[in-house]
């Protein structure tokens, strides 16, 4: 009877979510938006049934994204780290998609997507570690079902839709989540997977994170697609544009994908539209490409700042931010120090993950260089 | 003569080509307006136009895809992957189709293009950056693979490799992109592809490399000194075609072989210099050849990395093995 109930539930969400995709058709270029740059609530029946603490929470998941984001490009700068891609900006995609993710999904990163790995489990300690140049921060201990970060673009798109095929083979309550950039969008990889999963309707959730720049080439020079949830349509997969700096549009459509997908739909597309406000990477230069005024005018739309303007209007934020802002610095700076105080890289290292079974010819080469190391002490 | 570092010198042929051949166009990502992440291509889209200096998506398939079409009919492209470990998406159309096409239209098509990417480890950098695929490159039939390991050759490689009427896959030591100045001519000129060079003459020991280890060996080689050991160091330039006649000229006169490179041993292109020894050197040589070369495993991050690279003093080390043998 539970059973019966609980399917019927499923079905009219289902309902609701194809409309909401229906209702925000990307060829018409429609963007789902909640609330407005000033916090206010524009779209008022499509808001999620959240309760203030869980909005609290979220702002929170936010400002410690930023402060740890913010403390690792000073680290790198400081040379304490060898480079690092700021997620300045992302904070509200990372918090909407995180806190749809329960331990069982998976994850299968890009290498912006810090805010979600450390709702998925993932440390800053391991990022950190990861960032100095050591593999041992891809291990992440306690962290269910994350994959290690893909450098090589869009080619996680394909590794999500596998292990969407292989959760639902294997008949697992398991969603997937996965991510790319715009300019991942231009890879073969990404058309490659999202027509697989069409075909194979598997319970992926694909995010685009559209922060308007592939390194220094801007959107309009990657793609004639009037968006990028449009080639949604070329895969026969319900494809939408939402508002990433709009925290409450992010976690209503991550919402709806989520129900989607667990009642057997399959796979959707979000393009969550952003800005990245840092470089690319610590050893990018923005100011080659881009204008101030560009930055400037996307300024207005810091998913921190309109979150924090939406719980101002209501009344429910009543903490000191400055105090929990150093909370957090004196967390992050710790998990810091326990990644740089992290025993020393050995040889072993380099050896010992390359195969299960590991060829005797690579424990030769790892005895040979044992042997110059003894040569070169003996010099000393 | 300006001074000129490596970048600079890839820069000023290709400025110097774009200038007298309008067939030539360049393009990339990043390539155009940034002028690529190691500003290889700076300011050359300004000059030439962004027609013929541009950027592309991220898609190496289709960068590498698209520019065979444009040397199938009429254009000389040269096409910039941004890093070794980005180049494997492109591979397929590389080894299917660019080395390919000549032969597979009985001549009647060519594909004069050029692959250009950064490679090499020693900057600390993420997985993908470090790698030294030439031996993946090498083993197609139907390329030619270039690494420069100075700006003067990087310059004169560059404009042979441009105006090869057959595929050239032109891999930049990123490591000593901007460690080395050299003097370097402002006019133009070429170096032959196939032709290595002899660094140093010596009666020892001969020493094989190419790219960013030549400066590592020529460190070895000042330790080798004090020991008393004369190496003679030979520069690859092009690694396909090999330069067998120069190399084995080398180690009949020394006897013995020591070969440097940092990508993976085993089937390398230090495995193809050991063979060439074999075959064109057996009965002179004193000493089994030897390879110093990468681990069979990924490149290690940062805090790894120094284990992997090899170091002057590694490359010492079976130096006086091999003579002393």
């Amino acid at each position: 009877m539970l059973t019966t109930t609980k399917k019927s539930v499923d079905k009219t969400d289902t309902k609701k979510q194809t409309n909401l995709f229906k209702d925000f058709d990307p060829a018409e270029d429609k963007i789902l938006r909640i609330i407005d740059n000033d916090g206010k609530v524009i779209n008022k029946e499509l808001m999620p049934d959240l309760d203030d603490e869980t909005i609290i929470q979220a702002y929170k998941h936010m400002l410690y994204f930023r402060t740890a984001d913010q403390m690792a490009v000073s680290y790198q700068r400081q040379g304490r780290m060898y480079t690092f891609p700021p997620c300045l900006g992302h904070e509200a995609i990372h918090a909407a998609s995180g806190m749809n993710m329960r331990d069982q999904d998976w994850l299968a990163p890009a290498f912006r997507e810090v805010g979600i790995m450390l709702l998925k489990g993932v440390t800053m300690k391991e990022i950190f570690l990861y960032y100095m140049g050591n593999e041992e921060g891809s291990n992440y201990k306690n962290a269910n079902h994350v994959l290690p970060i893909s450098i090589s673009i869009g080619s996680q798109f394909l590794h999500a839709t596998g292990i969407g095929y292989s959760v639902k083979y294997q008949k697992k309550d398991e969603l997937v989540f996965t991510s790319i950039g715009d300019g991942g969008t231009s890879e073969g990889d990404f058309s490659e997977a999202l027509n697989f999963a069409g075909i194979w309707k598997v319970p992926v959730i694909y995010t685009i994170q559209n922060n308007q720049y592939a390194i220094s080439v801007p959107v309009r020079n990657q793609t004639n697609s009037v968006n990028l949830a449009i080639k949604s349509y070329a895969f026969g997969l319900p494809g939408i544009k939402v508002d990433g700096n709009d925290f409450f549009a992010m976690y209503a459509i991550y919402k709806a994908a989520a129900e989607y997908a667990k009642a057997g739909n399959g796979a959707v597309l979000i393009e969550a539209l952003t800005y990245r406000k840092g470089a690319h990477t610590t050893s990018d230069d923005p100011t080659k490409y881009r204008t101030k005024e560009e930055e400037l005018e996307w300024d207005k739309t810091d998913p921190i700042i309109r979150l924090k303007k939406y719980m101002d209007e209501k009344g429910i934020w009543k903490e000191n931010e400055e105090e929990l802002i150093e909370k957090y610095k004196l967390e992050v700076d710790k998990q810091f120090e326990e990644a740089e105080n992290m025993t020393a890289y050995k040889l072993e290292d380099v050896f010992q993950h390359m195969y299960v079974d590991m060829p005797d010819d690579l424990k030769r080469q790892k005895s040979d260089y044992e042997q110059f190391l003894t040569w070169k002490e003996s010099r000393k | 003569m300006s001074v000129m570092t490596i970048v600079q010198a890839i820069n000023n042929a290709l400025d110097i080509k774009l200038e007298e051949d309008k067939s030539v166009v360049v393009f990339g990502e990043d390539a155009g307006v940034e002028g690529g992440v190691f500003r290889v291509t700076e300011g050359l889209q300004k000059k030439h136009g962004v027609e013929r200096v541009f950027d592309t998506p991220i898609a190496e398939s289709a960068i590498v895809g698209t520019g065979l079409g444009m040397a199938l009919s009429g254009l000389r492209p040269v096409v910039e992957l941004q890093f070794d470990g980005f180049s494997y998406p492109a591979f397929n159309q590389v080894i299917s189709n660019v080395s390919r096409m000549h032969n597979r239209s009985r001549s009647m098509y060519k594909a004069p293009m050029v692959i250009r990417f950064p490679y090499g480890g020693g900057i600390n950098a993420l997985e993908h950056h470090s790698e030294s695929p030439e031996a993946l490159y090498s083993h197609i039939p139907g390329l030619k693979v270039v690494v420069p390991s100075t700006p003067h050759d990087a310059k004169g490689l560059m404009i042979a490799a441009i105006e090869s009427d057959d595929p050239v896959i032109f891999m930049e030591p990123k490591r000593i992109y901007r460690a080395i100045k050299q003097e370097v001519s402002d006019d133009k000129f070429s170096i032959p592809l196939g032709k290595a060079k002899v660094l140093t003459e010596g009666t020892d020991v001969t020493v094989v490399a190419f790219g960013a280890m030549i400066r590592e060996c020529q460190k070895a080689m000042v330790m080798a000194k004090e020991a008393g050991i004369s190496v003679e160091l030979i520069d690859l330039r092009t690694i396909y075609p090999i330069d067998k006649e120069t190399i084995a000229a080398s180690i009949k006169k020394t006897g013995r072989v020591v070969i440097v490179a940092e990508a993976p041993e085993s089937f390398s292109v230090g495995g193809e210099l050991m063979a060439i020894a074999n075959e064109e050197a057996f009965l002179y040589l004193e000493a089994p050849p030897k390879r110093v070369m990468g681990f069979d495993t990924i490149v290690p991050l940062a805090k790894g990395e120094s284990m992997y690279m090899i170091s002057p003093d590694r490359i010492f080390y079976e130096i006086e093995r091999t003579v002393k043998f």
